[in-house]
């Protein structure tokens, strides 16, 4: 294919006028990519409004591919079901039978806790959450990993509140609108979790991989006491998560710590829960935008 | 004979008033697309349209929690380039990357950056080879595109993020994959277009 000819503007004063300010603009647009670049490493939170009010815009689009998004994992889903059914029907009847067991047994844990906290006196915090919502958008080429969900300031979203699934963690809110909010999900590298293994609470960091894989970093350094499966819960210092929302499953070890899958997979979840933050910390508006994340 | 001739519609004993409906059908046929042109804001507007349409790529209804996802509306951006020299002006990159900034959730002014970069580079490319073809666009979007890609990264790293550069290897080879169904939804796009919609004169 030969080259347009349309950089050679000839004798034409104009034609070459527009194509050299053509250049200068495109120049221009490269440093004022580099100034707004390093306006945001230095203030992440400088152009907050811009993407709020360009979310409050584009929010009702996600919200209508959310539920298409579901609608056809129950269709694939569905699918799948028929083809299995015999196995799954034999191994749900042995799994309801050890559940009424474990039923019993903690009905009988649940009356004995509730004497023993009487008799102590303590008054539980009402885990009422502040909104429940969908999930409308997340981040798809960058490394970065985000969401935008349907709840804002006006259901009475605020930051740093976290942000789980049916199944567990899925962040916590970064940026809030009217109508919607920013969630930093649990995979994003910049998003450290406080976790303890729920089986006996050996305390570790999540900390995002950029592959949608969680890296667990132990606190106490020695022999890796981690094995395949385990799962890691939500420990509750730092104060924003409640304790024993479950995170991650172990499946891969390293020497200090492991390589674990996120519990709930962001893709899965159509709907959302947001909840208070667990407790509030004394000055929760020494930093609007992100809070300092515990180092590990 | 003389039937046959009937049935072929072309002249022969007729009668004037149905000599005259055939021709008539043909004037109609010929006036569709003789005095009619582009529709000047489709022809303008398609690409940029198409472009931000891509940009809001993270309201689709897929979710994934890794970063496979190749950058479509950049890619899509290189193809009309490409396909379309200077149609799109040599600045364009700025505004449809301030667009994509707002919803990639890279740190705003990473695609300004780097879409402005990339429209230059075509630029000058396209001044130094005087001549394009198949294989030379091919590589050259291949290598943009990764570039591209490793250069978000390591900006979305200066700004908080800590990603090992291997974890965008699947996201590089799947765009490149990608990128014919991208150039020949841009052809398509480029028909649309080119449509002959609005009239000329009268």
């Amino acid at each position: 294919m030969p080259p347009p000819n349309d950089r050679r503007p000839g004798f034409s004063r104009r034609a070459q006028l527009g194509i050299f300010t053509g250049y200068v603009a495109a120049i221009a647009g490269v440093i004022a990519g580099v100034v707004l670049i390093v306006i945001a490493i230095v203030d992440p939170g400088s152009f907050a409004f811009l993407r709020r009010g360009a979310n409050e815009v584009a929010a009702p689009m996600g919200a209508a591919g959310s539920a298409a998004r579901t609608g056809s994992r129950g269709f694939f889903q569905r699918i799948g079901d028929y083809i299995d059914a015999g196995n799954t029907n034999a191994a749900l009847r042995r799994e309801v039978a050890a559940a009424r067991v474990q039923q019993i047994r903690s009905a009988a844990m649940a009356e004995e806790n509730r004497r023993l906290k009487a008799l102590l006196g303590v008054a539980e915090a009402s885990g009422r959450p502040v909104a429940t919502t969908r999930l409308v958008a997340s981040s798809s080429a960058s490394t970065r990993r985000f969401a935008i969900i349907g709840a804002g300031s006006r259901q009475g979203v605020q930051i740093r509140m976290p942000v789980r699934g049916a199944n567990g963690l899925v962040g916590r809110v970064l940026e809030v609108g009217p109508n919607t909010a920013r969630v930093l999900l649990v995979t994003d590298s910049e998003n450290v979790v406080p976790v303890r293994r729920a089986s006996d609470g050996v305390a570790a960091f999540s900390e995002g991989r950029a592959d949608g894989r969680l890296r667990l970093r132990l606190i106490n350094i020695g022999v890796n006491p981690l094995k395949r499966g385990d799962v890691f819960v939500t420990s509750g210092s730092g104060g924003i998560y409640r304790p024993g929302i479950p995170v991650a499953q172990v499946e891969e070890l390293l020497a200090d710590g492991a390589i674990a899958r996120i519990v709930s997979d962001p893709a899965a979840s159509e709907f959302v829960i947001v909840d208070p933050v667990f407790q509030e910390l004394p000055d929760p508006a020494a930093s609007p935008t992100s809070i300092p994340a515990p180092a590990p | 004979m003389a039937i046959v001739r009937k049935a072929r519609g072309l002249g022969g004993r007729q009668p004037l008033a149905v000599l005259r409906r055939q021709q008539d059908a043909i004037n109609q046929r010929l006036r569709k697309r003789i005095n009619r042109a582009p529709s000047p804001i489709l022809s303008r507007g398609v690409p940029w349209v198409s472009v931000m349409l891509l940009s809001l790529m993270p309201f689709a209804p897929l979710f994934l929690s890794a970063p496979i996802m190749p950058p479509l509306a950049f890619m899509a951006l290189l193809a009309w380039r490409m396909l379309r020299p200077g149609m799109l002006p040599v600045w364009a990159g700025a505004p449809l990357g301030a667009f994509d900034d707002l919803y990639s959730g890279q740190p705003f002014g990473s695609a300004v950056l780097l879409w402005s970069g990339a429209m230059l580079l075509m630029e000058f490319v396209d001044v130094r080879l005087r001549w394009r073809g198949f294989l030379q666009d091919w590589a050259l979007a291949a290598a943009m595109i990764a570039g591209y890609l490793v250069l978000a990264t390591l900006i979305a790293n200066l700004a908080g993020g800590s990603a090992p550069l291997g974890a965008i290897v699947p996201q590089i080879v799947l765009s490149l994959a990608v990128h014919p169904v991208i150039t020949s939804l841009v052809a398509a796009l480029d028909r649309l277009r080119l449509l002959p919609l609005s009239k000329v004169g009268r």
